[in-house]
């Protein structure tokens, strides 16, 4: 009994030094050495690629129903997957209802995922029909043509990987930043704190240029 | 199309995984494997450990249970102490007792059950040295069970089962530390975080959103928390997450990895008792119960969401999309979760409690049936080897002889241990969930109304008893009732079954093994393959048959009904 209350103890240090600590610090090393876009967590100026925002109105192109259910705990931090509606919820009814009535009021078809929320809540993509139909409302408040914007859900759009894993799909806020930059003087972009709306737009086309050195480094296939 | 192509390579890795890793598992435990040897050898000094001895199966699981008491201890401490411990960049409080003490239960019993969301709770020293190391720990334990029965059906007139340390430091030193880290890498480099740095706050000037997103060291727990069965996530969306499974190739990765050394285990069985036939018999029961769960369950998930139909504004051609992530769609979402489900893993990589009835009643059936199919690290082998014996057992019945498995006499004694290991389960699942539907306590905490409501509840109770995990997540557990039961299931569910396996690991080595003659009921052939399914689908059936009929089956007969 006395041995074994030892070598428990003992062997309770030796894996939290071994499993605790060694694997995941020389893990934290690798990542920070060679995958540091990656293991930072694939910032780019204007957010995570990983992380969805909200885009709200024609004015962009919009992702999952997420941000009408996502909360923030401490410091604001944001909760992944806090919402999970059964099948034959109400809730769940009219939350679509609502998010489907205000689409077709923006002219845009309701298609399942732009309707329905992500198991994660912070779902940063869309899959290109969801892209699509949004083409004809965006390029009416953009004053764009349509083939335009066709072609560039074309060039956004991730291929299943390696050609057949997963889906096919459209990143919202990589598609939103290469519509900014396609025509960023008719974009009613936000003032930020003390800036005129001239200088914002001179940032975002500055972050432009960032954004275009660090997809190099991405490795999403 | 490419879905069965995703199926097909899944597959081809894991044949070739079950000759090799088995084979390597096989020598690991038989001390043929050396390559560590020098860095073992020092913890064996460090613990004073002769590599050689071995223990009785009374010493074995006294060195289990002291082992795992400490091991609660350590991680409860961890996670009170967490507030003035380093590394918790966000200054996370201590973690409430209740909660504490069900998060550490929950690890070291490899359930990975959890009642928080990570990113707002556990500082990243919590997640590295309280529940990582025994996201290892657990599964190295499981593991070792497993083997004991092995040698206790393998061995002849011997009272010995194997030293405890010395399995548990093989296991985590050749297994799975290597396999987890190769997989890490692959993590990371696909997307998943690994940063010890806090939270990050972006400004997004288009859209003018701030966001404060959480980090933290991500891509090395995922990979040991699928290889290891565990299912525990860093983050509250666990395998949905894109910062744990950025990519489709890190679903399949994830699929692979949780159901490779389960499946694996069969071919180090055969091979330990000198016969891969015996191992293929039970991986074809694994098998047939997979297949026909992850045939129902993709094709659940590929129909419409009954609450998105009844808005009639929205088509649903890519099947039921509610809680799903786009990159990965409905198919691959229910390969993962069924394949998390069928082992006791229990990690989701999109909401569970949105899949549709008939998914969500193959999600539980794979917990009601034991965890066999191919279930956990260790346990799923240990538990379908307790219904082998109990299939053994009906077969000498049916042909008037006394009951032989590899040789050895299953006899009453034998059958008593089986029975009560695979009774033990569905009996603490059907008291405790009866438990929480009359009291205030349980039923106050559930989101959904009706008979959703009560698969909340009953779920939770299977996932718990049976070590997986995974949760229909409308249920509120944080609370001190839900906190409390949770941990006497899982208790129950992990040592309740290990004791039994132990007792009759010890009592099969000590039998002689009567040579094989023309009357011998063989075990190597689809007939005994068929009986064990049979047995299997049989015992969980009538368990847990009237309890399903008020839950998911009810809802499936609900049409148009909504609560």
């Amino acid at each position: 009994m006395i041995a074994n209350l030892k070598r428990s103890i003992l062997s309770c240090i030796i894996f939290l030094i071994l499993c605790g600590l060694i694997y995941p610090l020389i893990g934290t090393a690798i990542g920070q050495t060679f995958f540091k876009f990656q293991a930072n967590g694939s910032q780019i100026k204007q957010g995570s690629l990983l992380v969805e925002q909200s885009w709200n109105g024609p004015e962009w192109f919009q992702g999952r129903n997420d941000g009408s259910v996502l909360t923030v705990g401490k410091d604001n931090i944001i909760i992944s997957g806090t919402n999970q509606p059964g099948p034959r919820s109400k809730a769940l009814i009219k939350s679509v209802k609502q998010r489907a009535e205000k689409l077709l009021s923006e002219g845009i078809l309701p298609k399942n995922d732009l309707v329905t929320t992500s198991g994660s809540l912070i779902d940063p993509d869309i899959t290109v029909a969801a892209a699509e139909v949004q083409v004809p409302a965006v390029a009416k408040f953009h004053h764009l043509k349509q083939e335009v914007l066709y072609k560039l859900i074309a060039q956004n759009t991730v291929q299943k990987q390696f050609g057949f894993l997963g889906n096919s799909y459209v990143n919202v806020l990589e598609l939103n930043l290469a519509l900014s930059k396609l025509n960023p003087t008719k974009l009613d972009i936000p003032k930020v704190n003390n800036t005129n709306s001239g200088n914002s737009i001179l940032k975002a086309s500055r972050v432009n240029k960032h954004y275009q050195k660090i997809q190099v480094n991405k490795t999403r296939t | 199309m490419s879905f069965f192509l995703t199926l097909f390579v899944l597959f081809v890795a894991l044949a070739i995984s079950w000759r090799f890793l088995g084979s390597y598992m096989a020598g690991v435990y038989q001390g043929n494997v050396k390559f560590l040897y020098r860095f073992e050898k020092i913890i064996y000094t460090i613990l004073d450990i002769d590599p050689n001895s071995e223990q009785t199966w009374k010493g074995y699981g006294l060195s289990v249970i002291v082992f795992s008491g400490i091991s609660l201890i350590f991680t409860y401490a961890i996670l009170r102490f967490q507030n003035v411990l380093p590394l918790n960049p966000v200054h996370f409080g201590s973690v409430s007792p209740a909660l504490a003490f069900n998060t550490s239960v929950s690890f070291v019993t490899n359930t990975n059950w959890q009642n928080y969301a990570g990113e707002t709770t556990m500082s990243y020293l919590s997640q590295m040295i309280g529940l990582t190391v025994q996201q290892f720990v657990s599964a190295s334990v499981g593991l070792a069970i497993s083997i004991t029965l092995i040698r206790g059906l393998a061995r002849k007139k011997s009272s010995y089962i194997g030293n405890f340390w010395v399995d548990l430091i093989r296991g985590i030193l050749y297994i799975l530390l290597p396999i987890a880290f190769i997989g890490g890498i692959i993590f990371v480099a696909q997307g998943a975080l690994q940063t010890l740095s806090g939270p990050m706050t972006v400004h997004d000037v288009l859209n003018n959103t701030t966001q404060v997103i959480p980090r933290g060291p991500v891509g090395f727990m995922e990979s040991i928390k699928q290889l290891g069965t565990n299912g525990g996530g860093f983050f509250n969306a666990n395998g949905s997450d894109p910062f744990e499974n950025p990519t489709p190739l890190t679903l399949i990765l994830s699929v692979f990895l949780l159901l490779v050394i389960p499946f694996s285990l069969t071919y180090t069985f055969g091979k330990m008792v000198g016969s891969i036939k015996q191992g293929i018999a039970i991986l074809m029961a694994m098998i047939i119960i997979f297949g026909i769960s992850l045939g129902i369950g993709v094709y659940a998930e590929m129909q419409p969401n009954p609450a998105v139909a009844a808005t009639h504004l929205v088509y649903q051609s890519s099947g039921n999309m509610v809680g799903k992530e786009t990159r990965f769609g409905a198919l691959d979402t229910a390969l993962y979760n069924i394949a998390s489900t069928q082992t006791s893993t229990g990690s989701i990589s999109g909401a569970n409690d949105s899949f549709t009835p008939l998914g969500g009643l193959i999600l539980l059936s794979g917990m009601m049936l034991g965890e066999v199919s191919p279930g956990g690290v260790g346990s799923g082998l240990y538990t379908i080897l307790l219904f082998a014996l109990i299939a053994v057992f009906i077969g000498g019945l049916m042909i008037g002889r006394t009951p032989e498995y590899l040789g050895k006499k299953i006899q009453a004694k034998e059958v008593k241990l089986a029975a009560l290991g695979v009774l033990i389960m569905p009996i603490t699942v059907l008291v405790l969930t009866a438990l929480a539907v009359s009291v205030k306590a349980g039923v106050g905490e559930i989101s959904n109304l009706g008979p959703h409501g009560f698969s909340e509840i009953l779920y939770s109770y299977t996932s718990q008893a049976n070590n997986n995990g995974s949760a229909f997540a409308g249920l509120n557990g944080n609370t001190a009732f839900y906190n409390i039961t949770g941990a006497i299931a899982m208790l129950l569910g992990r040592f309740g079954v290990i004791i039994p396996v132990l007792a009759l690991s010890g009592s099969l080595s000590t039998k002689q093994i009567v040579p094989t003659t023309l009357g011998t009921f063989k075990t190597d052939n689809s007939t005994f393959t068929f009986l064990v399914v049979a047995v299997i689908v049989i015992v969980g059936g009538l368990t847990f048959f009237p309890s399903l009929s008020l839950g998911p089956i009810i809802e499936m007969f609900f049409h148009r009904k909504f609560f």
